[in-house]
């Protein structure tokens, strides 16, 4: 993709994983009673990424295993109807459960707000966590529900119609926010497309 | 997918999918909340025109942990023994805003009639037609061989049934399970044989993709699992297939004594109901390599993914 726009590179990354990780910590006064949730698949990555940074800044954080898990939100997703269907990710919670825990869900871009409305409905059937918050890497607005991120990497104004691109190294083999035009066009700098594209929806928690 | 009629239907991608999608459906089984939102507002009809108990409730149980209405409807007490036609039946149903049927019929080929005779849009699943097929009796009977096969090897899962031996026993002839089974397992990679007396095997086995054998004694040190097939009685009118059923069980029933000829990890495995003391000993089907009723257990997780893929999506129609 020759047009797409990088935002953040791989040292970024690492600085605002780093910070988030600070972020949880501080709001949460210690790491007791925490879990991490990613949403597949960048999001498993990205909360295992955090956990690590969380482990290192304080002694008293349990092992990682104790701390990270993933929540595959797909057959809570209101959306399923309107796509082919999906593979499923996968589910796994830490040794403990959710139960009275505090819940950090950590996912790649936060956009339409869906994704993080099916994490709810799905953490509630796995059990009651005393509070549930949110890290995403990238907010880039144009919420459709009332939902907010906690801890963000990077606020990222976009339009609708454009396209945000996490890459990871675990998953694409290198780091990098890719932002792109409609339909991998360069910049809007002709006419912008008269609807969003159909496909600009499902770029969050593209899979 | 449109429907589920056939083993031969899935190709290797598509029947991993299947395994895989089963063994997150599996996880969340285990979970104190089982049920889940997937499939509101989706109505799965049950049509069952033969006895069967399992495979009923398997799917009904599927149905509803994924939040489907569930109508069932069986052959007895309905229009159809007033001599309503399976046309005028699926015309029925679609009318009630049915989105997939789950069909289970005496004659072979009533799931592909349903789903190609352009009598209505719904989405079918074969649970069993006549002696031609039964798809998701195979696909738990290989998710259950694949999990157990796994946990012992480790591996990539997509390849754990590459070159697994799996000898499939008994009344061949009259049994959709065992051609279902052939067929998936032989996409799947793994090596089957089928030991039965020449009146249990079907015309044409010459052309199935597997091996065949008369001899149980000589096959069963050289396997991964057993399957052994019920012989099926009631499909045998006056009865000629083989002189007596002590003389059936001598030769090709799974007792003690044969399942020691077995490997230490050898699966013993049922599709069920059992005629125990008939096609297998007490000892074989309780035994600890029993997988019988494991079997029935995984059947809801790989009949949630068969409902999951078939509906989950757009609308196809």
């Amino acid at each position: 993709m020759a047009s797409a726009r990088p935002v953040l590179e791989a040292p970024e990354i690492g600085r605002v994983l780093t910070r988030i990780a600070h972020e949880v910590l501080e709001r949460n006064r210690g790491a007791d009673d925490l879990v991490l949730l990613g949403i597949p698949t960048r999001g498993t990555h990205l909360a295992r990424r955090v956990a690590e940074r969380l482990v290192a800044a304080e002694p008293g954080a349990g092992p990682l295993e104790q701390l990270v898990g993933s929540l595959d939100v797909t057959m809570h997703r209101d959306d399923l109807r309107r796509n082919p269907v999906r593979a499923l990710g996968r589910t796994s919670l830490p040794p403990g459960g959710v139960d009275d825990r505090v819940v950090v869900l950590v996912d790649d871009v936060l956009f339409s707000g869906r994704t993080v409305r099916a994490a709810l409905d799905a953490l509630s059937d796995l059990g009651r966590p005393r509070a549930v918050r949110l890290a995403v890497l990238v907010d880039r607005g144009h919420r459709q529900l009332p939902i907010r991120a906690d801890h963000v990497g990077k606020n990222l104004p976009t339009a609708a119609e454009e396209s945000v691109r996490v890459m990871l190294e675990e998953v694409d083999g290198r780091d990098a926010v890719l932002i792109s035009g409609p339909d991998g066009a360069p910049e809007p700098t002709t006419e912008p497309a008269a609807e969003p594209a159909p496909g600009a929806a499902d770029a969050e928690g593209a899979r | 997918m449109r429907h589920l009629l056939s083993a031969a239907d899935l190709s290797r991608e598509g029947a991993l999918e299947l395994l895989d999608v089963a063994e997150e459906m599996a996880a969340t089984q285990a979970r104190e909340i089982k049920k889940l939102p997937t499939l509101r507002g989706r109505t799965v009809v049950n049509l069952f025109f033969e006895d069967s108990t399992r495979t009923r409730i398997s799917f009904e149980a599927a149905a509803k942990r994924l939040s489907a209405d569930v109508i069932t409807f069986s052959a007895k007490g309905s229009s159809v023994s007033k001599g309503e036609s399976l046309k005028d039946t699926a015309l029925t149903l679609q009318a009630m805003g049915a989105d997939a049927v789950v069909l289970r019929h005496s004659a072979s080929g009533a799931a592909h009639r349903l789903a190609h005779a352009g009598w209505s849009g719904v989405g079918v699943l074969n649970a069993g037609d006549g002696t031609h097929e039964h798809p998701t009796q195979a696909l738990l009977d290989a998710f259950t061989l694949r999990r157990r096969l796994a946990e012992r090897a480790g591996g990539d899962p997509a390849r754990v049934l590459e070159g697994a031996r799996v000898a499939v026993v008994g009344d061949v002839l009259h049994s959709r399970v065992a051609r279902s089974n052939v067929l998936l397992l032989e996409t799947l990679g793994a090596d089957v044989v089928l030991v039965a007396p020449p009146t249990l095997l079907p015309v044409g086995v010459g052309t199935w993709p597997c091996r065949t054998s008369w001899d149980l004694d000589a096959v069963l040190p050289d396997v991964d699992a057993v399957m052994v097939l019920r012989v099926q009685r009631e499909r045998m009118g006056g009865g000629g297939f083989f002189p007596s059923a002590q003389e059936y069980t001598r030769r090709f029933g799974l007792d003690g004594r044969r399942l020691r000829l077995l490997p230490d990890h050898a699966l013993v495995m049922h599709p069920g109901p059992m005629n125990r003391g008939l096609e297998i000993s007490a000892e074989a089907a309780d035994s600890p390599r029993s997988t019988i009723v494991e079997q029935v257990a995984n059947g809801v997780a790989v009949r949630m993914a068969a409902l999951y893929l078939l509906l989950a999506g757009e609308d196809a129609a």
